[in-house]
This record gives structure tokens, C-alpha cells and sequence, in this order.
């Protein structure tokens, strides 16, 4: 028995010194210059960003795209670490958990839009630096990313087998090592799919993000969000085309250096191997496993994570369990008093800071524009399942089929909606057509293929034994559909739906006012609403709209999806 | 008790003291899962465990492992009150319960990570312990590549690597198949007879009584809800044991006795709902119609003629005491059979069913429901009441709650909607979840 290669997992494929090292090493190299490029600006004087306007030259790209990348990279790692402290606490803190997922459910609902009025405080971090202005947009698109990695990482961390939670207690492990040992790697395959989502959001407010704009203050970071913008606004095509494809570059170089080796690891990570699933394949995590330096890299890594792990001595004696003070029940009540006063407190407080500017009447028009926008969304889903279902349906039923769709819609799902003004709105005046129902095709851009991803999934998880046994018996045509297909899918449908509708309402404050060059069309609704309070610095109207539709989202939720969601599980899940 | 341990006096290793543990029902009463615990452990027994699936035994090796507390009583190990996860009693589990994304020598090491010790010693000490356990060459796979038999091996070694003073056992071969649930009880039994395992001694919960008899030198026989120690049974015959040996088989009879024994000390009074047969408040374990058809079937043909040993009917059928149990308890309660003395004997109408017809087997099936089963007589007396004949199962189960906690709730209607459905004498909408009279016609 050989001890030095233990560690190394089991791959068949003849191993190849030197190659892959080359390869990662060359790909390591880039990496590093280029961050480091674009690392450089963060210390500039904000008078400087300004004196240097954005240049719409394709070759300007290449600089963008690197700073835009970066920016997601560090918030999809303030995003991780978010995850990893705010849902670890929420699911393991029962006090904890009845402020913090409901806080979660909020925030979640709240557009990204509404996060911008933070921008000054971030600005005056660091005033007259680029930082400060770079922190404000790294925060926006954390904002557009980290919820849902949470919920899910909260999720999964209260579904782990109770055997497995049986296991690390029996054998003692320290929380530390129980939470890299157990919890994330549980948690690992949701949260990839959910870090995939995440990165999706966050380029679909790409625009938003970086050429921000609250009140007076205007701040236009480069990036490819920018660029955009000023295409737009120069009514550049030219340049619209050159920005796609510099997304599409770097979603790209995303998908193959990071999730699909992040997709090909996380069935690793799975509890139970999915018959017929065919296991993912990756280069990238091919040339990780198979380069030395980088194993070294990992396995320095891996040593100081053990060492976190250790606690010193094995303890002798049993360790006593006291019931502490902190167990007791008033303490319960003392903390739920307190949250009832803290909430109280903010509502007061919001509704004195909210009146103060706005009159009553108008509380009321923005529940009408909630109510317009939630009409549009309405439409918009059920037109988007007449057409993604049946498609989704077919695809999932080729299963070569469905592996060249899933990129693509993922890369679709990505696709900021700015990218498509040129298009809407010259049709729009040309047709004379009427903004308030053809701009909002624009809200489900992005969020109608999470329905198609799910009925994908669903579709392909059909059994081929029920294919066969409903082929045997003749069921075809609309039976099939109805009695076959429909009710196969509709759990996943529905997850997918909930994700769609979701994602629609925060897409309202991109979709439902657009500009090309000077011409702008804005339609009713309460994304507008929002987007407009925003652009004057308008903080009463743009908290009291948040609100406003926060809690339509929610309430939709509550009334609407999740007891759908429920019936689904229990009627259709086989088993 | 072990002969050789007792004459030797040695120190308890463990010292259970009357251990009992209840749950809150949402009604705020205690639901007693065990009661009144006592086991003294001494090092080199293997002791076992051995009563129904969800009798409380495992609650009892949670207890003991720490992992749970008691609600009264004292588990001491080493002379110590036990309080959190005790160092030096490892468990095995029956779902394996293996990191998958873990290799086996990184599931094996995890104890052994979690005390701190250094690198190579580490690494020594789990190569042992895969050597011992027969796992070698496996070390850099992971857990789903292996069989089943393969990967129980890694939970052994799991455990052994830590050099546990008690091995906990929790149904450790039931998620096996017959043949290789065998090879792995064998190797243990080799490892354990030579002295080779690094382990004092050993707890075994199983609901296999010929597991019981083949591996334990001493056998706690525990009664279904609240588990109690209904009765103990010294296994002196020396290993290996052959499942054929006359004196094997006296003894896997006498466990079958004691488990179908009266219970001894029955309450009277108020809480006689609990006991079975007697009100609405009797937990049904689900048996399918089937099953008792069949089972009613095999005992009336021959060679039994109606009356059969219940380990030869065992054995006939291939019905672990899991299934055979709750089979036998559903047809006494029907009044079908009569289950005592580890016989079963099937009463008249027992024997009028398996001469009838699908038609008529129903409709005996449905008297006898009605007539016996207090809660199927409840639930249609309900549903004639009312002028819409439907009831909804929310009804039954708040009412069912008195009495049980609510998986038993849970369970009791899921039996009684399925006897239901058998004997037509309700149908059950789950969709609109409602008790009807009316059948799609």
C-alpha cells in the first residue's frame, strides 16, 4: 500500500505529469496579471475615474469585462461568507432563526434598485477615492446575489439526515470540523445551483450595478455595465454587439474555470447517486485533480483547515452537560418582547420618515402601481408556462437535447434586459405601440427560464418505466399530456414558476423604464415607481414603494405559491 | 450475565438505572416511550437488544451514547453520570450513515481527526483499523462505489479505529442482504472470539431474533410501547453457533415465547384505552390485506392445518419478526387468530376466510372490522351520522392524539383507511383528505 497516493481520488484516465500542470499554471499566471490590472484602479482618486470618461473602442472591453468579473467574484465571496454566517445562525439559533428568515424573506423581494440608496454611505467611506464607489457596487450586486444562496444554504442545513447530525456527535467533532465536514458539503450541490442562479442575477443588473445614479450622486465605474449604459445612451449598435459578446466571453470563462468544475464536484457531494444521471464532466476540474502544484496548493489548504479542526487535548472526563441560564424560557420571551418592540420602533419610525414627504393619497397610488405591475407578472408567467412547459417536456425527453439546451438558457437567464432597449423601444415608437403592455416582455427576460430549466429537469426525471407503461396502453395525444406529462412536472414546474415570479418583480425596475439615446418610455408600475424615486435620491418614496411591493411578493408568496407548492408535493411526487 | 465476566467480578463497564423517556404530546401529556431501564454492563459481553422496530430500543443506545437524555434514571459508564456524547462508545448504524463525499480512509479517520491526533499516527492507526476490518485496497474509494457489505465494513471500522471501550451496534446487518449480513456477523464474531477487535464489549439492537441468539451472549427481550425489559435470556452455547443445532433452535423458540407473552402487570382502569382492542385509542400498525390473507393462508394449509409455530412459520414465510408480528397481532386482534407460546392458531373465522372467495372474504373481513376494531366502527358510526356522510381525517386524528403521539396517530389511520377500503366499509378521499361512505361507482 502505497501512503502517498492515498489521497488522490480514484480516476482511471492514464495520469499525465506535467501537462496539466503547464496548462493550470499558464491559467494561474493570467488570472493573477489580470486581477491584479484590475485591481490597480481601486486605489485611483474618484476626480480621476471622472476625467477618464468610458470609451465605447471594443478593445476597452477587454479592461471592462476584467474589472465587471472581479467585482462578481468578490461579491459572490461576500456572498459565501454572508451565507455561511447568516444561515448557519438562522438555522442553528432558534432565536436567531424567527428574525432572521423572515428578515432573509424580505430582502429577497427588495430590487436592487432599493439597495442603491446606500451608495453615499459607501461613498463617504472613502471620500474622493474610486474604492469607496467600488465597494457601492460590489454591494449591489451582492444584493443581487447572496439571498437565495442563503435560503438555500439554511435549507439544506436543516435537512441533513438525522444519522449523519448522529455521526458527529457520536464521534465528537468540533463545530468547526462538523460545519467542513458535514454541513457544507451537504449543503454543496443546492448551493452551486444556487451560486449559478446568483451569478445569472447579477449580471442581468450588470447595468444597474455599475453606473449608478442616486439623486445627485452619479458614479459610472468601469465595467461592462457602464459601457451599456453609455451605448444606450450614444444609441451605439455597434457597440451593444460588441458588450454581448464580451458577456458572453466571460460568462463563458466562468462556466468553464468555475461551475462546471463546481458542478462536476458537487456529485461528489451528493447523498444518493441518481439512476441513469450521467455523472458531469469538466477539463477544468480534470487539470485541478491532475496538477501537482495545484494539489500541493489544496492540500496546504485542506492541512489548515485541520488544524482549525483540532481542539487540543481530547477531554478525560465526561463532559458535563449544565443547563445554563441561557436555556430558560423567559429568556425566550424576553428576546421575543424585544423583537416585538424592534419591529414596533421601525415601523413607527418608517412610517413618521415616509409621511413626512409623502401624502396618504399617494400610498395609495403606489398599491395601484403594485397592483398593475402583479397584473404583468401574472400574464407574463402564465404566457411564459404555455410556451416553456411544453417545450421543457420535449427537451427533458432528450436527454442529449437537454445537454445542449440547459447552457444555453442559463447563459439566456443571464442577459440583461438593457441589452434588448434598442430593440423594444425602436419598435415601440416606430409600431406606436403602447409602452404599458409591450415593455414588459422585458420583466421575464431573464426569469422565464428557470421555468423551462425545472421542466427540463422534471421531464427527464420521468421513469422510463411509466413512459413505457403509458406507451404500452395506447395514452397519447392530450391524454398523454394530461395524465403523463403534466402531472410529472408540475412540482418542478411550480419550484421553477415560484423562482420566475420572484425574479420578475425585481426585473420591474429594469423593465419597465427604457431609454435609447434620448428617447425614454416608461410604463405604469411600481418598478418605474421605483427606478424613478431612485434616480432623484427620492429615500421616502423609494423605501415607501419598496415596502410596497415587498409586500406584495410576500403576500404572494404566502397566499398563493406556497400552498401550491404544497399540493404538489403531495399529490404529484411519486412515492 | 456472562459466566466468566461475573465469576471474574469485574467493574461495570455500564450501569443503566431505571432509564425511562417520554415525549410531549401537543396536548402537553407524556408519551412514554421507555420505561424503567436496568442493564448492567460488563466488559467482554455482547449484549442485545432485542425487541420491534420502533420499540424504544434505539432510544435506549441513543441514551446510552449520550445523545439523547433521559427523562428519569441515570446511565453511568465508567462510574460516571453520561451527559453529551460520550468519548469511548462508538456507534454503527444501519443506514451506514458514511460521508459520501468522503473516501473510505477519510471516513474512517473522522473520529480520530476530531481528537486532535497528528497526521501519521492517524493515518497508522485507520490503515489498522482497514487492514483488520478487510478493507484493504478500498481506502481511496468512496462510499458509493462500494456494496452494501462494503460499506457496513467502513462503519466498523469508523468505530474500531477509536478504540472504543463499548460498541454500539444499531441494527448493523438489517440493511443487508441474508448472505452478507451473515459474512459480516461471522468475521465479527472471529475478530471479537480472538480478541483482535479493540473493544471492551458490545451493545447490539436487532429486531433478527436469530442474529440475537447467533451473537449475544445475553438478551434484553423489550415490550412495544413503552418499551420495557419484558424479560432476559442468558445464550450459553459456545461460538460458533450453527442456526441447525438443536439447542440453538430451543432457544430461538423460548425468545419467541417470551415475546408473545401477556404482557405481565397490566394496568386496569382509566388507562386501559392503551391496550389493545380495547377503545379507539390503540396504536394500528400497518399490515397490508394481503399479508394477513396470506398469512392466514400459510397457517391454515398444511402441514400446520391451522395452528404453526410461529419460528418455523418464520422461516417458511421469510418474515423477519417485524413483519410476522404485527401480522400476527393484527389477525389476533381481528379475532382471526389467536397468537400465545410463540403458536399461532387461527380461530374459526380464520379458517372460514381462507376457504371464501374474494367476494366473501370481504365482507367476513368487514364484520370482523366493525366488530373488533373499535375506531373502524367509530369512523363509519361517524359517517352514517351525518347527512353528507363525510367526515374529514383531521377529525379522527385530533381525537386519535388523546391517545398517541402523532406518527402512531399518523400511522393508525393510514391501517385503519386501508382495512377500511379492504372490507368497503368506508372509502377515504386524500385528495379533499375526508372520510366517505360513498365508492367511485
Amino acid at each position: 500500500m502505497r501512503l502517498d497516493r492515498l489521497p488522490i481520488s480514484v480516476l482511471r484516465i492514464r495520469y499525465v505529469p506535467g501537462g496539466w500542470d503547464l496548462l493550470a499554471f499558464v491559467l494561474v499566471f493570467a488570472f493573477f496579471v489580470y486581477a491584479a490590472q484590475a485591481a490597480r484602479g481601486l486605489a485611483g482618486s474618484l476626480a480621476h475615474l471622472e476625467a477618464v470618461p468610458i470609451s465605447l473602442a471594443p478593445s476597452a472591453l477587454v479592461g471592462y469585462s476584467a474589472r465587471t468579473a472581479l467585482r462578481m467574484l468578490i461579491a459572490m465571496s461576500a456572498s459565501l461568507v454572508f451565507t455561511f454566517t447568516y444561515a448557519t445562525l438562522a438555522a442553528k439559533s432558534r432565536r436567531a432563526e424567527v428574525l432572521l428568515v423572515p428578515l432573509l424573506d424580505f430582502l429577497q423581494s427588495v430590487p436592487i434598485l432599493g439597495f442603491s440608496i446606500t451608495t453615499p454611505f459607501f461613498l463617504q467611506l472613502t471620500p474622493g477615492r474610486v474604492a469607496g464607489a467600488e465597494m457601492a457596487a460590489i454591494f449591489l450586486i451582492f444584493t443581487s446575489q447572496a439571498w437565495n444562496m442563503a435560503f438555500s444554504f439554511y435549507h439544506s442545513l436543516r435537512s441533513i439526515p438525522d444519522e449523519l447530525i448522529e455521526v458527529a456527535r457520536n464521534f465528537r467533532l468540533s463545530p468547526w470540523m462538523r460545519f467542513w465536514r458535514l454541513e457544507v458539503p451537504f449543503a454543496m450541490p443546492a448551493l452551486i445551483w444556487n451560486m449559478m442562479m446568483s451569478m445569472s442575477g447579477g449580471w442581468f443588473f450588470v447595468v444597474a450595478s455599475e453606473a449608478i445614479s442616486v439623486g445627485n450622486t452619479t458614479v459610472t465605474l468601469p465595467g461592462v455595465g457602464s459601457y451599456i449604459a453609455l451605448a444606450i445612451e450614444q444609441k451605439n449598435l455597434a457597440a451593444i454587439g460588441w458588450a454581448i459578446a464580451a458577456m458572453f466571453v466571460v460568462i463563458l470563462i466562468f462556466d468553464q474555470l468555475l461551475f462546471r468544475p463546481l458542478i462536476a464536484s458537487a456529485d461528489w457531494f451528493r447523498l444518493e447517486q441518481e439512476v441513469g444521471l450521467t455523472p458531469s464532466r469538466s477539463w477544468a476540474l480534470t487539470m485541478m485533480r491532475r496538477s501537482r502544484v495545484l494539489g500541493l496548493i489544496a492540500r496546504a489548504f485542506a492541512a489548515l483547515l485541520r488544524a482549525g479542526m483540532k481542539r487540543g487535548e481530547a477531554p478525560q472526563a465526561l463532559p458535563e452537560r449544565r443547563r445554563s441560564v441561557w436555556d430558560a424560557h423567559w429568556i425566550d420571551y424576553a428576546w421575543y418582547v424585544l423583537l416585538g418592540l424592534l419591529g414596533l420602533v421601525a415601523v413607527v419610525k418608517t412610517t413618521g420618515f415616509v409621511l413626512g414627504e409623502v401624502r396618504p393619497a399617494e400610498i395609495g397610488q403606489v398599491i395601484l402601481y403594485g397592483f398593475i405591475t402583479l397584473v404583468r407578472v401574472a400574464v407574463l408567467i402564465a404566457l411564459a408556462s404555455l410556451v416553456w412547459v411544453p417545450i421543457g417536456v420535449a427537451v427533458g425527453m432528450r436527454p442529449r437535447l437537454a445537454s445542449i439546451v440547459q447552457p444555453v438558457a442559463q447563459f439566456l437567464a443571464a442577459f440583461p434586459a438593457n441589452l434588448l432597449f434598442p430593440i423594444v423601444v425602436s419598435a415601440i415608437v416606430l409600431l406606436k405601440l403602447n409602452p404599458d403592455i409591450w415593455l414588459s416582455p422585458l420583466m421575464i427576460l431573464g426569469t422565464q427560464w428557470y421555468i423551462l430549466f425545472n421542466v427540463i429537469v422534471g421531464a427527464s426525471a420521468l421513469a422510463p418505466d411509466l413512459r413505457y407503461a403509458a406507451e404500452n396502453l395506447g395514452v397519447r395525444g392530450w391524454l398523454w399530456w394530461r395524465r403523463v406529462a403534466l402531472p410529472l412536472v408540475f412540482p418542478f414546474y411550480v419550484t421553477g414558476a415560484i423562482t420566475a415570479s420572484g425574479g420578475s418583480w425585481n426585473a420591474s425596475v429594469a423593465a419597465e423604464v427604457v431609454s435609447w439615446g434620448q428617447q425614454k418610455l416608461t410604463a405604469h408600475g411600481i418598478g418605474a415607481y421605483i427606478a424613478e424615486a431612485t434616480s432623484q435620491g427620492d429615500f421616502q418614496r423609494t423605501v415607501l414603494a419598496i415596502l410596497v411591493l415587498s409586500l406584495f411578493v410576500v403576500t404572494l408568496n404566502r397566499l398563493f405559491w406556497r400552498p401550491l407548492y404544497a399540493r404538489a408535493e403531495r399529490k404529484f411526487r411519486l412515492s | 450475565m456472562n459466566a466468566t465476566a461475573a465469576a471474574l467480578n469485574l467493574a461495570p463497564l455500564l450501569d443503566v438505572r431505571g432509564v425511562s423517556k417520554s415525549f410531549r404530546k401537543p396536548d402537553g401529556d407524556a408519551l412514554v416511550v421507555l420505561e424503567d431501564v436496568n442493564l448492567t454492563l460488563r466488559p467482554g459481553e455482547i449484549v442485545g437488544f432485542l425487541g420491534r422496530s420502533g420499540c424504544g430500543k434505539s432510544t435506549l443506545l441513543r441514551l446510552i451514547a449520550g445523545l439523547d437524555d433521559p427523562s428519569r434514571g441515570v446511565v453511568n459508564y465508567l462510574g460516571h453520570p453520561v451527559g453529551g456524547a460520550a468519548a469511548g462508545m462508538a456507534m454503527v448504524f444501519q443506514s451506514f450513515a458514511l460521508f459520501p463525499w468522503l473516501t473510505v480512509l477519510e471516513n474512517v479517520q473522522l473520529g480520530l481527526e476530531a481528537l486532535g491526533m497528528p497526521e501519521p499516527e492517524m493515518r497508522r492507526r485507520a490503515l489498522q483499523a482497514i487492514d483488520l476490518i478487510g478493507l484493504d485496497g478500498f481506502e481511496s474509494a468512496y462510499p458509493r462505489e462500494l456494496s452494501g457489505g462494503m460499506r457496513q465494513r467502513v462503519g466498523f471500522a469508523r468505530a474500531l479505529v477509536v478504540h472504543p471501550n463499548i460498541l454500539l451496534m444499531d441494527e448493523p446487518f438489517s440493511a443487508l442482504d441474508v448472505l452478507t449480513a451473515e459474512t459480516l456477523r461471522n468475521d465479527f464474531l472471529n475478530l471479537w472470539g480472538e480478541g483482535q477487535l479493540p473493544i471492551k464489549a458490545v451493545i447490539l439492537v436487532t429486531h433478527n431474533i436469530e442474529e440475537a441468539v447467533e451473537m449475544c451472549d445475553r438478551l434484553l427481550i423489550f415490550s412495544t410501547l413503552p418499551a420495557r425489559v419484558m424479560g432476559e435470556i442468558a445464550v450459553d452455547l459456545p461460538q460458533p453457533r450453527h442456526p441447525d443445532d438443536p439447542r440453538f433452535r430451543a432457544l430461538v423458540d423460548r425468545v419467541y415465547v417470551e415475546m408473545t407473552a401477556k404482557p405481565r402487570g397490566e394496568r386496569v382502569g382509566p388507562k386501559s384505552e392503551r391496550f389493545p382492542g380495547t377503545g379507539i385509542g390503540t396504536t394500528l400498525t400497518h399490515v397490508s390485506s394481503n399479508v394477513l390473507a396470506g398469512l392466514m393462508e400459510a397457517v391454515a394449509g398444511p402441514p400446520y392445518n391451522g395452528k404453526a409455530d410461529l419460528p418455523a412459520i418464520a422461516q417458511e414465510l421469510r418474515m423477519e419478526i417485524d413483519d410476522l408480528f404485527p401480522a400476527a397481532e393484527a389477525l389476533q386482534l381481528l379475532r382471526f387468530a389467536e397468537v400465545e407460546g410463540g403458536d399461532i392458531r387461527l380461530t374459526e373465522a380464520g379458517l372460514q376466510f381462507t376457504r371464501e372467495d374474494t367476494d366473501d372474504r370481504k365482507k367476513l373481513f368487514a364484520r370482523h372490522l366493525i366488530t373488533y376494531v373499535p375506531l373502524a366502527a367509530h369512523v363509519r358510526r361517524v359517517l352514517d351520522e351525518r347527512a353528507s356522510h363525510t367526515a374529514p381525517k383531521s377529525r379522527f386524528f385530533d381525537e386519535l392524539e388523546d391517545y398517541m403521539a402523532e406518527e402512531g396517530a399518523e400511522q393508525t389511520l393510514r391501517t385503519i383507511i386501508s382495512w377500511g377500503r379492504y372490507g368497503e366499509v368506508f372509502a377515504y378521499d386524500d385528495h379533499r383528505q375526508c372520510f366517505t361512505l360513498e365508492n367511485p361507482t
